[in-house]
């Protein structure tokens, strides 16, 4: 039993205490705050009332949270996927061709540093509606992370393989298909789970300015009805599906990189 | 098939290469000039730096001469190609797919639907997959056909390298210091394994190395090269050992000891090794 011991100490009091020390400060900013900061504890009931029907519907401005998710997860899903049906072809040609290197990296060197939000009123006067804009928000902030992420893992396909493709004299598809692909695929990810968490931070802010169902025009909403037990749940909501979301991504990148084992 | 044809199966004629640098121009050889005949087994032996895997690089096709002419078969070498196979220093085999995939891809194409055969018959899914198995049975592997090269020991993919390569059928093999990184034990396992081999298909080899006694127990010929840079072919050996050879029964024989001899006064007498910094 002492080894069992050791191990609840190292690994499982530590997280716990980082828990209590956050909770901690809460309880003592809502007690000594005079403007009904929520304590912990009215925070935890209101969130067990707000989980317990999490897919009701009274009209557009009032759905439960597990809409509001749901509904800025579906606007990640497609600006992502946009953006890297987009994003990863134009990241291979860029790191495939010298020219083409040459020809879009002062673009993306001069957009790259934009904040995504710039883009929305360009994405409301174009589209003519704020869920498209949202949408067209989220494809610009993660289609760079996973041009520059492709490029580079192209750039970087050891000069090795290139040169077996060369001797065994393998067609363009081959080449594409059983080096250059497969030697790209964790540099894509990486690009893929930077792009993912750099949208899942935007969408909330976007979605405070277009308002409709979303987690993040839900905390407006809140705020607006000076709810803050329900804004300080959706940070909580934010947090959990942000962390979900990288882990899984982090599991998915794991899976296919195969590091060469040095004998 | 003509007598100059096998005679002069490989000729390398005034060759030079010379590479760009941000320093300027480099002159890595100079003056290269060898024939190979069919079926003999040459060693390039030298100094680090002193341009083997340039010149074997050349003759793979995978870099072009800045002068001269290098003819394979009667054919100017414009490129690399499945009849000149290379088994890489570092083996570069394809680490996601498993060692029968690695060496299928190169049967694949030289043997396959998208292969390029003249006169002979296309072969099918099942012949491909036959070849695949023999390639590895030849380099005793069939046990690993299924593992990836992360799995396996470095003489293992050293050994499905050479396979790879051998699988091709090529004409000429082209190996890159194969033994290189190997322990002694698993490299003179090797080398017999490959005297066996090349003693079977008959194949023309060039092989670089920097070992002396792997360069006369294995070759007919040896090409001791100067030191770079503009390093050229110093003195050809050739080596009239009775094949098949056996490493213990030559370790005293008094003429494979005058071979290894003549090696050692070139690379350490007259061509010692001075170090730059």
């Amino acid at each position: 039993m002492p080894t069992f011991l050791k191990n609840l100490s190292s690994h499982v009091v530590p997280p716990f205490m980082g828990l209590a020390l956050l909770v901690g400060i809460w309880s003592l900013v809502s007690i000594t705050s005079t403007n009904n900061f929520p304590t912990p504890t009215d925070t935890f009931w209101q969130a067990v009332d707000v989980f317990s029907n999490p897919f009701y519907s009274n009209g557009p401005n009032d759905q439960g949270v597990g809409w509001n998710v749901w509904s800025s997860l579906k606007r990640v899903a497609l600006g992502f996927g946009l953006a890297a049906l987009v994003g990863i072809p134009l990241g291979f040609l860029i790191g495939r061709f010298d020219f083409l290197s040459r020809m879009f990296n002062p673009l993306i060197s001069l957009l790259r540093p934009v904040s995504p939000l710039a883009w929305l009123p360009i994405g409301l006067l174009v589209f003519k509606g704020a869920n498209p804009a949202a949408i067209w928000t989220i494809f610009i902030c993660s289609i760079w992370p996973m041009v520059i992420n492709t490029a580079v893992g192209v750039q970087r396909v050891p000069q090795d393989y290139m040169n077996v493709a060369r001797v065994l004299n393998l067609s363009e598809w081959k080449v594409v298909t059983k080096i250059l692909f497969p030697a790209v695929l964790p540099y894509m990810l990486t690009g893929v789970r930077l792009a993912v968490g750099t949208a899942w931070l935007v969408i909330v802010a976007a979605e405070m300015l277009t308002g409709g169902v979303g987690i993040g025009f839900w905390v407006w909403d809140e705020w607006n009805n000076l709810n803050v037990k329900n804004i300080i749940i959706a940070i909580f909501v934010i947090g959990v599906v942000g962390l979900v979301l990288e882990f899984a991504l982090i599991k998915l990148a794991t899976a296919f990189t195969f590091e060469e084992v040095q004998s | 098939m003509n007598t100059s044809m096998t005679t002069k199966y490989l000729q390398i004629q005034g060759v030079a290469q010379t590479f760009k640098t941000a320093k300027g121009d480099f002159p890595a050889l100079r003056h290269i000039n060898l024939t190979v005949s069919k079926g003999e087994f040459v060693t390039l032996i030298g100094h680090s730096g002193c341009g083997k895997s340039t010149l074997l690089n050349l003759i793979a096709g995978l870099t072009m001469p800045t002068e001269g002419n290098l003819i394979c078969a009667n054919r100017e070498i414009a490129g690399p190609g499945p009849e000149r196979a290379v088994v890489f220093q570092n083996h570069s085999l394809l680490p996601w797919l498993t060692c029968f995939e690695n060496v299928y891809l190169g049967v694949e194409r030289v043997f396959g639907q998208s292969g390029v055969v003249d006169g002979k018959p296309k072969e099918d899914k099942a012949q491909l997959t036959l070849r695949t198995h023999a390639a590895l049975e030849m380099v005793s592997l069939s046990h690993a056909a299924f593992k990836r090269p992360g799995e396996i020991s470095g003489g293992m993919k050293q050994r499905v390298g050479i396979a790879r390569a051998l699988a091709m059928e090529p004409q000429v093999l082209l190996m890159d210091e194969p033994f290189g990184a190997l322990d002694a034990l698993t490299r003179a396992k090797l080398q017999d394994e490959l005297l066996a081999i090349v003693a079977n298909t008959q194949s023309t080899v060039v092989m670089v190395t920097h070992d002396v006694d792997e360069a006369v127990l294995l070759s007919d010929k040896i090409v001791m090269m100067t030191n770079g840079p503009a390093a050229t072919i110093g003195e050809v050996l050739h080596v009239d050992l009775p094949r098949p050879r056996s490493r213990v029964t030559l370790a005293d024989d008094p003429a494979y000891l005058h071979y290894r001899k003549a090696v050692i006064d070139f690379l350490y007498t007259r061509q010692a090794h001075v170090e730059k910094h």
